[in-house]
Formats: structure tokens, sequence, C-alpha cells
């Protein structure tokens, strides 16, 4: 069994103009110890799916359907004093900016210690040699002199290191990671890139990776799983999401990314932009983009099936094996472009 | 070699930093743009990279005239905008035009989009039946439809925002546009949409690029020419293939060594920079980049490189290029 299992999960928000649903029976799996990435565009659900599963989805939100099992034990059946058992201990969660979800007005030691003291009771000497080993191993090596400094005197790269050590103290099973990296520099995000891999080596936890950024999701992930308008479209291991990409959407993202490798006169741009979560949820909703749509994509529910090992997709013309199999350019034949 | 548009000599840019409330005092400066040398030619697109603080937007600013350059010079055609009066320095602005990044901070909400784009007419004195036809001509230009010409701002996707912004940066003909992270903003799907479409224009109109940006690969794919920038120096110049293909620079280096790959199967080791950008004000003396520079020697303490030829083409900023390039250790 895996460790956690999202089934059918459906979040929506109400607003004047009535509900728009913003995940819509988004199903994964993850399993001990892997790195799952999400990857989507701004407005695909990725980071609702995420705040959905920690249960942080706040008014106008709503989960309106689906279940969160971890370890046996579906989350969203438990109220807020259980959650909270889970929360920080046993699944954690860091985010895109370290500087607003760092408490400005309390010493980096008094947070990476917090957790220490909630879930575990220990004294202030014991958690406090746990949070210095801690910031020590996140790369912040003077911590004995850094403990009592504010997140505003760090750089945006320590800070985050900051946030990862706080999330990591109690070392829990598994770290939701939503966009880690993109509000640092590329030097900086290579080196928190590269301390997460260490520490999910080390400490074995599973990790789920959101990001837009697929060079972050073909440096690091081991699955991915691309999320269109509040849905699932594939999930692949990350080799065949690039070699054998199988729904349009996916080939459509990796080959809009400009590649250094590669020479081209003009990027190929997909038409049209992502539609809005008021809009109306009918047939494949990326049909209106799609350069391998059939009428009837546009009035059929895409299901998600399973392709090959591992690979699932949610395209009926993927199903039937009617498209291409070179949608991703590889990169020896674009070089000729 | 083509005719130089613009040129910059020895340009900076120093920012005060004040301290007190009633009695405001300078307790120190920001050399956010320090003795920076490029020049332009037309027809190019010349990118301009670097981290976050490096003074690459300052820079695009100063040579706009956005901002006045506590030294140097800019040199538009054999005039010095550096030192023009404000009155000269409005009449030429017609030539030079900005596209930013933030497509949803940059366009007036209350305003309809025929009225933004034709704004910049309207303050150069165009007859206002000329203006409506010329701003409806320019919404055709850059993929959106005559319908789009009463609505406001807000009822566009980002994509559609930035294209506006592009036909406002045209209305006036110019001859050099300085787009300031025009597409980190965007989904990658739209980015494309936006690359194409300002590749296209160039063609078309023959406009002349700076191109700010902190990604490489939207870079690579788009730039003549590039200029590295790192704490408020030029540390490398060199045509696209030259700097992607043999790096001098060791920060050139670094930043190409820390873009993501662009598939799985590509992973490997990699030598990763430590430490972070210091602060711009704490430099005094030596190579910039020598606390982070993994080749470092006592000369690059204290002596600052200036910019050489290396190679045709390329210039760099590093006492140690050569032996760098070889593969040798200097010492």
């Amino acid at each position: 069994m895996a460790l956690l299992e999202v089934e059918n999960l459906t979040a929506v928000f109400h607003t004047e103009k009535g509900s728009n649903t913003a995940v819509d029976g988004v199903s994964l799996t993850l399993e001990a110890g892997e790195i799952l990435g999400i990857v989507g565009e701004s407005g695909s659900g990725k980071s609702v799916t995420a705040f959905s599963i920690m249960r942080l989805l706040r008014e106008p939100g709503e989960i309106a359907a689906g279940s969160v099992v971890y370890n046996g034990t579906d989350l969203l059946s438990l109220n807020n004093r259980q959650m909270r058992k889970y929360r920080g201990r046993e699944i954690s969660m860091i985010f895109q900016e370290p500087l607003s979800s760092l408490n400005p007005i309390q010493s980096i030691g008094q947070q990476v210690m917090e957790p220490l003291f909630i879930h575990f009771r220990l004294n202030k000497v014991e958690a406090k040699e746990r949070a210095i080993a801690m910031l020590k191993r996140v790369g912040i090596q003077d911590a004995e002199q850094r403990f009592d400094v504010y997140p505003h005197q760090l750089s945006g790269g320590l800070r985050q290191r900051v946030m990862i050590a706080l999330t990591l103290v109690c070392e829990p099973k598994i770290l939701i990671a939503d966009e880690p990296t993109t509000a640092l520099d590329v030097t900086i995000q290579a080196q928190i890139l590269e301390l997460l891999r260490e520490l999910q080596a080390e400490f074995g936890m599973a990790i789920i990776l959101i990001t837009h950024d697929l060079g972050v999701i073909a440096e690091v992930a081991q699955r991915v799983c691309v999320m269109y308008a509040g849905e699932v479209v594939e999930i692949a291991p990350v080799d065949a999401i690039f070699d054998r990409t199988a729904h349009p959407y996916s080939a459509a993202l990796i080959n809009s990314i400009p590649n250094r490798e590669i020479e081209v006169e003009r990027l190929s741009a997909v038409a049209g932009s992502i539609p809005g979560p008021e809009e109306k949820r009918q047939g494949c909703l990326f049909a209106t983009r799609c350069s391998f749509a059939l009428p009837a994509c546009s009035t059929t529910r895409q299901k998600i099936v399973s392709v090959a090992g591992g690979h699932k997709v949610a395209c009926m013309r993927a199903e039937a094996g009617e498209l291409p199999a070179d949608m991703v350019l590889s990169l020896a034949e674009r070089k000729h472009d | 070699m083509t005719e130089v548009l613009l040129e910059v000599r020895g340009l900076s840019k120093i920012f005060p930093i004040t301290s007190g409330i009633i009695r405001r005092r300078q307790v120190g400066e920001i050399p956010a743009v320090d003795g920076v040398d490029l020049s332009i030619h037309k027809g190019e697109t010349l990118a301009l990279v670097g981290e976050s603080g490096c003074g690459k937007s300052t820079t695009g600013r100063l040579l706009l005239g956005l901002l006045r350059p506590t030294s140097g010079k800019i040199l538009y055609r054999g005039e010095d905008i550096a030192s023009v009066s404000d009155e000269e320095l409005r009449k030429l602005r017609s030539q030079f035009q900005m596209i930013f990044q933030d497509p949803f901070g940059s366009l007036n909400p209350r305003m309809k989009v025929l009225d933004l784009i034709a704004e910049p007419l309207k303050i150069s004195g165009v007859a206002k039946a000329k203006r409506q036809e010329r701003a409806m001509m320019l919404l055709k230009n850059v993929g959106l439809s005559v319908d789009h010409a009463q609505r406001y701002p807000h009822e566009f996707s980002g994509g559609q925002r930035q294209r506006i912004g592009i036909a406002r940066a045209l209305a006036l003909d110019p001859q050099l546009i300085v787009a300031d992270e025009p597409v980190s903003a965007l989904d990658v799907s739209v980015q494309a949409q936006v690359i194409n479409l300002l590749q296209d224009l160039q063609k078309d109109l023959g406009l002349t690029y700076l191109f700010i940006s902190h990604d490489l690969g939207v870079v690579h794919h788009i730039a003549d020419r590039i200029a590295v920038m790192y704490l408020g120096r030029i540390v490398e110049i060199a045509s696209k293939r030259v700097l992607f293909d043999n790096p001098g620079h060791p920060y050139t280096q670094a930043l190409l060594d820390a873009i993501p790959v662009s598939r799985p199967g590509q992973r490997h080791a990699r030598e990763i920079l430590s430490g972070d950008l210091p602060a711009t004000s704490d430099h005094a003396v030596g190579c910039r980049f020598a606390t982070r520079c993994r080749f470092k020697t006592d000369r690059c303490l204290k002596e600052e490189p200036v910019l050489r030829t290396i190679g045709a083409g390329q210039t760099a900023a590093c006492h140690h290029v050569e032996q760098i390039q070889k593969g040798e250790t200097p010492s």
C-alpha cells in the first residue's frame, strides 16, 4: 500500500458569482521515499491540491469530495485537533516565499524549536540542541551565532534553508514543497535542490514537489503528475513523461520551453490560454488549444486510464493509440530544424 | 559590423542610504551600477543577464533616461543622453521605449485598451483621428483583435496584457526597446507566444532590443549577444554561441552550470556555486566575485580585473581566464 493515497479529490471555491471548481477529481499516490513532481501552469490546481492534502484550505475554499488516506487514516475525516498531530509531524510543507511564511518577530531558532515543543514535548536544552543540529544540516554553518537572528536579517536562500530546517526537524514522512525555488536566483536554486535531494536520501522521506518549471522536474523528480485546469492529465515515471509523452498538453508544455541544447527559429507556442475557473467544465478542457482535438473531445469527459506500467493518461485519442509517437520533438531532431 | 546605436561608457549610478526621519542624513551608498561599458548595435538583441540585485534593471532605466547616472556617458547617435536637459530628453525619449515585467501593474486599470495604446501619441501631439487609427493598427500587429479596443485591462489574461504593453511601447516608432524581464511573469505556454511576437516585430520593424532577463534558456533563444552582470559590473560580454559553448568568466560558467537540465537523462554531478550574492555596498577592493570563486588567488583579492578581449567577440573581466579555460588551476 502506498504511503499516501489521494482519491477523487475535489475542491471548490464559493464566490458571489457561484462555485468554481479548482481541483476536479484528482487521484494520485505517493510511495514512501519517492520524489513526486506535480507540474502545471498557474491556475492548474497544483497548489490547491497540496493545501487540501494538508487540510489548509480556507474560506471560501472547501474540499467537496474525495479522500486523502495516509497510512490507513483518511485525513479528511479527522477533526482539527486530530489533524494537528499529523501536520508538521507526519506531513510538512514548505512554501514559495520564505519571508512571508516565517514569523517576522520571532528568531529563527525559536521557530525551528517550536515543532519540537509541540510534537515531542522536549525541554528547552534538548530542543535547542536538535534545532542547532538541524540548522547545521541544512547548511547554516554558524548556527549557534545565527540562532537568535530574525528572518529579515537573512538572504532569500538562507531563509529557505531555515524553512526547510523547521519543516524537517520532526522528521516527517512526507514533505510537500510548493514552488520552493521559484523566488530564488538560479545559482541558489541549484543549492536548494541539491540540499533537498541530499536530505531525502538521508531521512528517507517522500517529497511532493510542486513546480511550474519542467527543468526542476527533470532535475529531481522520480515520478511526475501533470495537471491542467484542475485535473490530472498524465502521471508517469519521469523518463516516460519526456521520452514517451502521452498527453498532447504535456508535449506542448515540453516543446514550448526554450532550450539551450537546440536552435530553433521559432518556439512552438500553444495558442490561447488556460481556461479560468469560472468557465464551463465540459469534455476535455485542453481541447480548444489542442492540435489533435476531434469534435468529440470537447463533449466527452476524459477518464484517466493506464497506457503502460505506471503510466496513466486522460486523453481518449492517446488511449486509442491515435496520437503520433513524436509529439515531443527530440533534442536531436530539433537541432536540424 | 553594423552601426552602433547606443554606446555606454563608464556608466555608474550610486544610490544613497539615508537614515533619520526628521533630519535625513546619508549614512552610506550603494553603487548599483559601477562603471559599465556597453555598445548596442542597430537591429541586434543584446541580453543583459544576472541574478537579482546585480544592477541589470538599473542599467536599463539609466539607458532610457528614467534615472540620471552619477557618472558616465550614454551616447545615442553621438549625443550624450546623460547630459542633455530634461526638455531635450523628453524629445529623445520617443526613440526609446520600455516593456515591463509585470503586465498587471504597468497598465492603468481605468483606461480602455485603445486609450492606453494611443496615450503616447496623445502626449506627442498626434491628432485624435490619426492616433486612433494607429492604435487600431498596433492592436492588430500584436495579435489582438479590434473587438478588444474598448475593453479594460482586467478583462485580459497575462499574455494578452503583455501584448498591450508591447503595442504601447511601439506606438511612437522607437529605435530601441528595453524589455525588462518581459516574460518572467507568464506561464511557459504563453511565454513562447510573446517571445515569438517580439522576434516577429524585430524582423518587421528593424527594432533593437536590450533584453534584461535572469532566464538563460529564454536568452539563449532570443539573444545575439549576451552581457553578464555581477554586483554592478559587467563580467563578460560575448556572442551567444561563444558564451554558451566556451564561457570565459568563472561566474558565467557557474550560471550556465546552475541551469536545470532539460531532460532527466542529462542529470549530472555539478560544481555548485557556494554562498550568496554579497551586498553591493560591502565591496572594497579586488574582484567582486572572489568571495564565491573557486579559482581565486591573492591577486584577485587585491586587484580588480578589467574587461579585456579574450577571443573573437568575447571580453571578460577575470585575471585568470586563459588558465581556467584550459582547465588549469591558477596559482
